[in-house]
């Protein structure tokens, strides 16, 4: 295991420790104001698609790029949160925030289940056990009464946030995602430059050192493991508000390839990487869904591509090459 | 006596050949993975859809060019396994530095490519695939219907896998191949070429997905989809038994198999998730699997 953690140092580009470095808070701001201008410019709608899976993106990348576990199962996450909370607004009738509580509280719980189990294997066993154990939420998903079966749970209330914000309306709902997002974005980042994830960093370089030094680190990366089920399941929530909708495209294992896609294509490691994967595989699902070219085949390339040709990313190449030097 | 627990004799012999038929695909597969990763060290998620195109070479060669099924037999897996080598030499082998986890993705991807294109083209509906004539029919066994089919699947995976099994333990090159797993650099130091084994390795195991490809042809439709869900039960399967040797592969592919179609009489909703259950608990019990040692 200990050369596996050194392959996925070498391959990814750290991020600043410490004090954050002057040219990723520039981009940090740019994309601040982007975020609060692109509904006036762009269908909201598709911006709203982008920022939820630009979460999932961030909270995959919590667990791959600072704790060096790749888990392959993390539509189980999304997308049970998805199918929890348009149950509890469609059905109990709660209002959105409870429903979006109540979806990323059940991802929490079934990441803590599925990371003591998966945190007993390594490397490849570990993708393996999350992309079986994800698969078995999917045929749950399928086969139980409530969620509705081939046709998922259809036109979820948005509801009124709070009482009072009118979520039907796209603007406010814009801007409730993007306070979501911002908030799950700054959980991360205060998560990675945190103490705690200093030894998450450790445990990726070197796991057996971080064990000798006195660190449990099964109980780093199962904390790790639950708080990015936690902040993909508030993803799945929001984006089963925003859609009215959870279907088991959701909880397919092609979801969980989608988002180490666009985490891969961004830069693992990165902050800003997995946002602006997300943003460019959304974009090209948008555009291919139109076109009569096969989406499958294009993403697979796209994969293979990422995979031989820039590993460190489109965000990680760009801080490389630009000197953005680790402190 | 006319019920077994309450179940028919009918019913539970059916489900238990289902599951012993089900069980002969995850031991073909599950072995291959076994053989690819012992070597390559990588775990080829391209395995269901090179499964996929084993049955859809026999079903194009059956369709376009009127060559039957025991000439597919050979060809599909010799057509699989050429590609397997392609695909080696000219993307995988750029990857044995990195971190394992890069040959997961990179296969991730070409089973994206794979099943993609063959989605395109033919749609998401199976085609049909008929049972050779020599084997039609069945043979009452007295207390079961056996289709003639059904039963040579069983025997011809059992006789292929003993066979691996034989080929990598106990023949020459065998112990050659098992020497490089150990140790690749001194086995390449003693003259060996290690290279050409690697390939030939992730050749070999990908030509069984493609026989079993074209096993699964007759009984499953051949469609496109047919590899990508068997391949995550196989994922399970090879996490239960450990990847650490031949022969556990072989019997926690055909037992787990067994196991499933037992659930499918007794308590059918959890037919499709026993397997999962089943990873859970040995990995709660016994991490490093039933037949596994850790590395």
């Amino acid at each position: 295991m200990a050369t596996e953690i050194h392959a996925v140092r070498r391959e990814t580009a750290a991020p600043a420790t410490g004090r954050p470095a002057m040219p990723g808070l520039l981009a940090l701001a740019v994309l601040l104001l982007v975020l609060i201008a692109a509904p006036y410019v762009l269908y909201p709608v598709f911006v709203m698609k982008v920022l939820c899976f630009a979460l999932f993106a961030c909270a995959f990348n919590l667990l791959i790029g600072f704790a060096g576990l790749l888990s392959f199962g993390h539509a189980a996450f999304f997308g049970g949160a998805a199918y929890i909370t348009a149950h509890t607004v469609k059905v109990w009738g709660l209002p959105p925030e409870l429903g979006i509580l109540l979806g990323t509280a059940f991802a929490a719980t079934l990441g803590l289940a599925f990371g003591a189990l998966a945190i007993r294997r390594q490397g490849i066993y570990f993708a393996m056990i999350t992309l079986a154990l994800s698969q078995m939420v999917f045929f749950m998903a399928l086969q139980l009464k409530f969620t509705g079966g081939e046709d998922g749970i259809q036109a979820v209330p948005r509801g009124h946030l709070f009482g009072v914000i009118d979520l039907s309306q796209s603007m406010s709902m814009y801007y409730t995602v993007l306070a979501v997002f911002l908030f799950g974005f700054a959980v991360i980042w205060r998560t990675v430059h945190s103490p705690f994830g200093q030894v998450l960093k450790a445990i990726r370089e070197n796991e057996p050192r971080a064990i000798s030094l006195g660190y449990r680190t099964d109980h780093y990366k199962l904390m790790a493991f639950v708080l990015s089920a936690t902040l993909a399941g508030l993803a799945g929530g929001t984006k089963a508000i925003v859609f009215q909708l959870a279907t088991l495209t959701d909880v397919q294992w092609q979801m969980s390839g989608a988002v180490v896609l666009m985490t891969l294509l961004g830069g693992i490691g990165t902050l800003l990487g997995p946002v602006v994967g997300a943003a460019l595989v959304v974009t090209l699902e948008n555009y291919l869904a139109a076109s009569n070219l096969p989406v499958p085949v294009v993403i697979g390339v796209i994969f293979v591509a990422c995979v031989l040709l820039f590993r460190r990313g489109i965000v990680g190449e760009i801080a490389a090459r630009f000197g953005n030097k680790r402190p | 006596m006319s019920t077994i627990f309450g179940i028919p004799p009918q019913a539970l012999f059916g489900q238990l050949l289902l599951g012993l038929i089900n069980g002969s695909f995850y031991a073909l597969l599950s072995l291959g993975l076994a053989v690819i990763f012992g070597m390559l060290n990588v775990i080829n998620f391209a395995h269901g859809a090179l499964y996929m195109l084993g049955a859809f070479v026999a079903w194009l060669l059956l369709t376009t060019a009127g060559i039957g099924y025991w000439w597919a037999l050979l060809l599909a897996p010799l057509v699989v396994g050429a590609f397997g080598v392609v695909l080696e030499k000219t993307l995988l082998s750029r990857l044995y530095k990195l971190d394992h986890l890069y040959g997961l993705l990179l296969t991730f991807g070409l089973a994206l490519i794979v099943e993609g294109a063959f989605r395109h083209f033919y749609g998401v509906s199976g085609q049909p695939y008929p049972i050779p004539d020599l084997l039609r029919g069945g043979q009452n066994l007295g207390f079961m219907f056996l289709p003639n089919y059904r039963g040579w699947v069983v025997v011809a995976s059992l006789v292929v896998c003993l066979a691996t099994w034989y080929a990598i333990e106990r023949t020459k090159l065998g112990a050659y191949l098992r020497a490089a797993t150990e140790n690749p650099v001194l086995v390449q130091a003693f003259g060996i070429n290690v290279p050409l084994m690697i390939t030939a390795t992730y050749g070999f195991g990908v030509a069984l997905a493609g026989l079993a490809g074209v096993l699964a042809a007759p009984i499953y439709q051949v469609s496109p989809l047919m590899g990508s869900n068997l391949i995550i039960v196989v994922f399970a399967v090879v996490v239960i038994g450990g990847m650490g040797s031949i022969l556990g592969a072989v019997l926690t592919g055909y037992g787990l198999g067994l196991l499933e179609g037992l659930t499918k009489v007794f308590y059918p909703e959890a037919s499709n998730i026993v397997v999962f259950v089943i990873m859970a608990v040995v990995l709660l019990i016994k991490p490093a699997g039933l037949f596994g040692r850790e590395r």
